[in-house]
């Protein structure tokens, strides 16, 4: 093999092969590009006639012209939804939901995570796993005893939390935090056992271990995490469709999906608004935290 | 603090350090089990309970006053709409996984082929499927297959074709779910792909460079294998997640039309909430379990040897 390799730098045909390599790779680069525009144009299209449509009135909408031009654009679908009750109720009910999971999930699954990847004891690996293992269960296995388990715990207590926005902060965190506590394991299993052993040495108790040393460093994972269970909550649609009902408890997926829609085919460019500022704040928090999105994205199967 | 561990160190210590030592061990594990025990009533009481709780409900009826054993089973195989919904499961499920799968593979490559410098411009536009929520896009899918007004039959029409009926049809609504699915799903393959090409090793293409390998030698050589387990991961975690999927069903066709694009979750939905009847709707969505089982029974395998191997 060095031979043929010696034989060839040793060769005259060498530059012209070196062009004919370089010119391969520019057409494989042209190539990669090309594909890569039909890839995103498939990518963008949904999102970018939301933006089409709800800068249209409902006028254009149901006229016969080019569906994917604006030719009078407008904000009217922007200023109804942003002045309208229902709306900013449904808003702020999706908004206060996601803030208290994710405040939920953190203080749940950053102390399991950290004793579950320093402080052996009886089971904790087996725990591991079972933390795993939840995450693997979909939300749609489960929707129906729920449902069923919180219609008997309002009849035998009295305390009725069917059709209340605030019965999503108890559901929710069994989706975060199984998969919150698993990333984090795997971030904290990462740092060397020299720093906690030094800060041990010095005198610091386990509750300043973790705050001193493990949070700041694992302070990437933290953020990924906690843009995970924001997603996570300000996405989900099976739950708050199954639990919640009453107008002014809806949560945006659902109260778009169950209150725009009304058989009126001109409403969409309301609908399309509405989707689009739901939209938004996973989108903007995606622009700024790329890096830190994408890490808690790839860590589910690269940690561990 | 040397002084402390001099001081330590001549005292009769044996027995002082395994006293220390002991305490300290309990008062560990004391702390340890109390800082996770939040987790562990979270998992018990909202995920394990119900989940047994759902065998329990499958065997009651619809009143869930009388205990009927497996007299819901025995209805839903008599039920034409049960096989379809299986049928229909199967299908999405599959093509779906495929696809993605395929597509993510495919726009991996032509990511990491292009100079490192334009990489994250592309990335970050090709993942925008997967941050939007799936409620919200879906909606934009639906509007886009409108029956009168669809943006696609109109481009169709341009190049004289004539209209389709995206979500009125069964063959074109089953094919519109599962291109809805594979636009939400593909970027994320495309991302765990590209995270784990960036980790094959230059060297190994140059070594299959020099001894003449072409491009479909060094993908199936080289990159599949240094791949296998980022692949085998994801694609049974999309396995998992496609075949439990229900806000696209929900929202694009909802089941419809005739049940024919229904999945699982969306019939059970429709008959536990929707028709009252929760024993049946949870003998419906039990009927995911043995494939998700088998999925997280591959998946913790593959984690586990990926653990071993670091």
């Amino acid at each position: 093999m060095t031979s043929t390799v010696v034989i060839d730098k040793a060769a005259p045909t060498r530059p012209v092969k070196l062009r004919s390599m370089s010119r391969d790779r520019t057409w494989a680069l042209r190539w990669s590009y090309f594909f890569l525009t039909l890839f995103a144009v498939f990518a963008l299209v949904p999102p970018l006639y939301m933006v089409i449509t709800s800068l249209k009135t409902s006028a254009e909408i149901s006229a016969a012209t080019n569906p994917w031009w604006v030719y009078h654009p407008t904000l009217s679908n922007y200023v109804e939804l942003l002045t309208s009750n229902q709306f900013l109720t449904f808003f702020r009910n999706s908004a206060l939901v996601s803030i208290f999971v994710v405040t939920i999930t953190m203080l749940i699954s950053v102390p399991a995570a950290f004793a579950l990847a320093r402080m052996r004891f009886w089971g904790s690996a087996t725990l591991a796993t079972g933390v795993f293992l939840t995450y693997l269960i979909p939300e749609t296995l489960l929707f129906l005893p729920l449902f069923k388990m919180f219609v008997a715990f309002g009849d035998l207590t009295g305390i009725q939390l069917i059709n209340k926005w605030y019965v999503l902060l108890v559901i929710y965190p069994t989706l975060t935090v199984p998969f919150c506590t698993w990333i984090m394991i795997g971030y904290f299993a990462s740092i060397p056992k020299e720093l906690d052993e030094a800060a041990i040495i010095d005198g610091a108790s386990w509750f300043q271990t973790l705050t001193r040393i493990f949070i700041p460093v694992a302070l990437p994972g933290l953020i990924a995490a906690t843009i995970f269970a924001f997603t996570v909550s300000w996405a989900q649609f099976l739950y708050p469709l199954v639990f919640t009902t009453s107008t002014d408890q809806l949560v945006l997926p659902v109260g778009i999906v169950t209150t725009l829609i009304k058989g009126d085919v001109f409403a969409w460019g309301q609908i399309m608004t509405g989707a689009l500022l739901g939209a938004a704040p996973p989108l903007i928090i995606y622009a700024f935290l790329m890096d830190y999105y994408i890490a808690g994205l790839t860590a589910g199967a690269t940690k561990g | 603090m040397a002084d402390v561990a001099i001081e330590r160190n001549a005292a009769p210590r044996t027995a002082r350090k395994r006293a220390s030592l002991r305490t300290a061990l309990k008062r560990k594990s004391t702390a340890a089990f109390l800082m996770t025990l939040p987790l562990i009533l979270l998992i018990s009481l909202l995920v394990i309970y119900p989940a047994f709780y759902s065998l329990h409900l499958a065997t009651l009826n619809k009143s869930m006053q009388r205990f009927i054993g497996l007299g819901n089973f025995q209805f839903l195989f008599k039920r034409e709409t049960f096989w379809l919904v299986v049928e229909q499961s199967c299908i999405f499920a599959i093509t779906a996984v495929f696809f993605k799968a395929l597509i993510g593979f495919i726009v991996a490559h032509f990511v990491h082929n292009i100079p490192a410098k334009g990489q994250r411009k592309w990335r970050g536009m090709l993942l925008v499927p997967w941050v939007i929520p799936p409620a919200m896009s879906t909606l934009a899918w639906l509007w886009l297959f409108d029956p009168s007004y669809s943006a696609f039959n109109y481009l169709l029409a341009g190049v004289g074709v004539d209209r389709i009926p995206w979500t009125g049809e069964t063959g074109w609504a089953r094919f519109s779910v599962i291109l809805v699915n594979i636009w939400f799903g593909a970027p994320f393959f495309m991302i765990m792909y590209l995270a784990s090409l960036k980790s094959v090793p230059d060297q190994l293409y140059e070594a299959a460079a020099i001894d003449g390998a072409n491009w479909w030698q060094r993908i199936w050589y080289v990159t599949l294998p240094m791949m296998r387990n980022i692949i085998a991961i994801t694609t049974l975690f999309s396995v998992i997640v496609t075949f439990a999927n229900f806000d696209i069903v929900r929202i694009l066709t909802a089941g419809g039309p005739l049940d024919r694009t229904h999945v699982f979750a969306t019939w059970a939905f429709r008959i536990g909430i929707e028709g009252g009847d929760i024993p049946l709707g949870a003998s419906v969505s039990l009927f995911m379990v043995p494939i998700l089982a088998i999925a997280a029974v591959f998946i913790l395998r593959d984690i586990n040897k990926r653990g071993n191997e670091s």
